[in-house]
């Protein structure tokens, strides 16, 4: 009767395994939400501030997007202040898009080096190289970058040395492991077969690569290249170091301009939390969330209608 | 396996024991870049002499300095500037101890051969009227314009004492002054302006209408770019402080390690200065 009781005892109360169960998902859970409310929480403080300054402090909208004065301590005539990002606005797209040309196809070649040609070497030599570029902090590219290039840029190419084409320059650097190693990937990723198929149909080396291994790993490869757009476009510290934080729409590539990232971190320390200069900043912060935001999105459409089977 | 436990173990409670040291009194300040130097070298000073007291210190800018010490979230908020100077602060409800002076420079690059600038030729360069050196009696070089961010305090009070109002030209901007000065000893034509503690052999400082750049020409405020440096507390300062602001003020900081670090001692001073500029001969010079 009483061992009847036991084993009836042990069927109706949850085993040890099932509570630990539980318990690992509560604390998984737990972990998610975190991570969500941290998120949101940044998201919506992000955006409180940077839309406070059109809302609080009647800033124009088309003003930031379209004027070339950066004063947000000052107004204008009409009492809007003086918040035109368009400079910034013009650097930042100027010297992500330039370093992501430059970068793309030593990256691809890299790639196909490392995948297709000589994986071996490749391996041995291009991979801890490539892992060494990842690890080098901003701020020691933005100091070589100070240091080497813009003398470099100053005496070949004209002007003070500082602009997008020195930041290019040390952007075109700190993308390339990124976009080199995600290239190998999606290269990697293209079956087999694809490469024997094309070789079996008469094709040259170059053929498979040109026509059958690249072709279809286009995705992965655009994909790479928007990534490293995305790390550019938040570069701040190496970027603020050679590209002068002059608010000035560029004149060429070598007269000193600026991007979101260099005027907002030379800001921050300067102005007062609720004042319009800092609201102004929140702005600036808004529109470089937004941009990742539709980086990723870009990425994760891109991967999806890619996706190999 | 068992050493590396042990090893953490070890670390660890270094990591605690590190922390511990920290329980005694301690007041934290916050703000200029310019005046952090200063007041690192009298807290630890302080520190050593008094046992348990400790004095953090962090940079971050003037702006940090005023919005940190007004929202109460520091005990002393270092700043260059005036806290009425400053958009969005409410001076009221500070209390300003000014403890030091400083002097801003104009710096140029070593290769322009000029030694002295009248303040309308100074004034002519930043707000874009020269472009070349040869406008103002120098070679044919382009200027070069290097600015600190607006709202440092710097460029606040070079702005004050030099520009009289008039807007100055877009141009470079660096955030802070060790690069100012790198990037004028590198560029050929380059002219920014640093705080008096931050000059050295590398670039070359002006003279203005035949001042020369002196502590004691500012003490005389015969050298007119000069601020105070501020040490703001809300209310009335109290406690440790109290204590610090004190000893910052004595003559054993104020005569050592003010005038050691190229600061100027505010009871060096033979005139004083108010928010709106007004001079006034010190009581008792």
């Amino acid at each position: 009767m009483q061992q009847q009781d036991k084993i009836r005892e042990s069927m109706l109360k949850p085993s040890q395994a099932s509570k630990r169960e539980r318990h690992g998902k509560i604390l998984s859970f737990a972990a998610i939400s975190l991570i969500v409310i941290v998120v949101v929480a940044i998201f919506v403080f992000v955006a409180t501030r940077g839309i406070a300054t059109f809302t609080v402090d009647k800033g124009n909208l088309w003003d930031f997007f379209t004027k070339t004065t950066w004063n947000p301590g000052q107004t204008d005539k009409s009492g809007h202040p003086l918040i035109g990002a368009l400079p910034m606005i013009v650097g930042s797209f100027a010297v992500t898009l330039l370093s992501a040309v430059v970068a793309t196809p030593f990256a691809i070649a890299a790639a196909i080096y490392m995948v297709e040609i000589s994986p071996r070497r490749g391996y041995k030599i291009l991979q801890p190289v490539i892992e060494l570029l990842v690890g080098i902090p901003s701020v020691v590219y933005g100091f070589v970058g100070l240091s080497l290039i813009v003398p470099f840029v100053r005496t070949h190419f004209g002007g003070t040395g500082f602009g997008i084409l020195a930041g290019t320059m040390v952007l075109f650097v700190m993308i390339l492991p990124t976009v080199t190693s995600m290239s190998v990937d999606a290269l990697r990723a293209v079956p087999r077969y694809y490469r024997e198929a094309s070789l079996a149909l008469g094709a040259t080396r170059w053929q498979t690569i040109y026509k059958v291994v690249l072709r279809a790993a286009v995705p992965g490869i655009m994909t790479a290249v928007i990534f490293g757009m995305s790390r550019a476009f938040g570069e701040a510290l190496a970027v603020q170091m050679v590209i002068g934080n002059a608010t000035l729409l560029p004149q060429n590539l070598v007269s000193p301009s600026s991007t979101l990232t260099s005027i907002l971190t030379m800001g921050m320390g300067n102005s007062v939390m609720g004042s319009v200069s800092n609201n102004a900043l929140w702005s600036l912060a808004l529109l470089l969330l937004l941009m990742s935001l539709l980086f990723n999105i870009l990425i994760h459409r891109i991967s999806k209608k890619g996706a190999l089977h | 396996m068992k050493h590396i436990k042990l090893w953490l173990l070890a670390a660890l409670s270094l990591f605690l024991l590190a922390g511990c040291q920290q329980q005694g009194a301690a007041i934290t300040a916050v703000g200029s870049s310019a005046l952090q130097p200063l007041v690192e070298a009298a807290g630890e000073r302080y520190s050593a002499e008094h046992s348990g007291e400790f004095i953090n210190v962090q940079g971050g800018g003037s702006g940090t300095g005023l919005s940190q010490i007004q929202s109460g979230a520091v005990d002393i908020g270092n700043s260059d500037l005036y806290a009425e100077e400053k958009k969005g602060i409410d001076a009221k409800k500070l209390v300003d101890h000014r403890v030091a002076v400083v002097g801003v420079v104009p710096i140029v690059n070593q290769a322009i051969p000029l030694d002295n600038l009248s303040m309308a030729q100074l004034r002519g360069i930043f707000s874009g009227q020269y472009t070349n050196w040869s406008q103002v009696g120098g070679p044919n070089i382009p200027i070069v314009i290097v600015n600190r961010a607006s709202g440092s305090g710097t460029r606040v009070t070079f702005e004050r004492w030099v520009m009289n109002n008039v807007p100055t030209k877009a141009a470079q901007e660096q955030d802070s002054t060790g690069m100012v000065r790198q990037i004028v000893a590198t560029t050929p034509g380059a002219i920014s302006y640093v705080a008096f503690p931050y000059v050295d052999k590398t670039v070359k400082t002006l003279k203005l209408d035949g001042v020369a750049p002196t502590d004691a020409n500012v003490q005389t405020n015969k050298w007119v770019i000069w601020s105070y440096e501020h040490m703001y507390t809300k209310g009335a300062p109290k406690g440790l402080a109290k204590k610090f602001i004190n000893y910052v003020m004595s003559d054993t900081v104020q005569q050592k390690i003010v005038t050691k670090l190229g600061y100027i001692a505010v009871n060096d001073m033979k005139v004083s200065r108010s928010l709106t500029g007004q001079v006034t001969k010190r009581a008792g010079q």
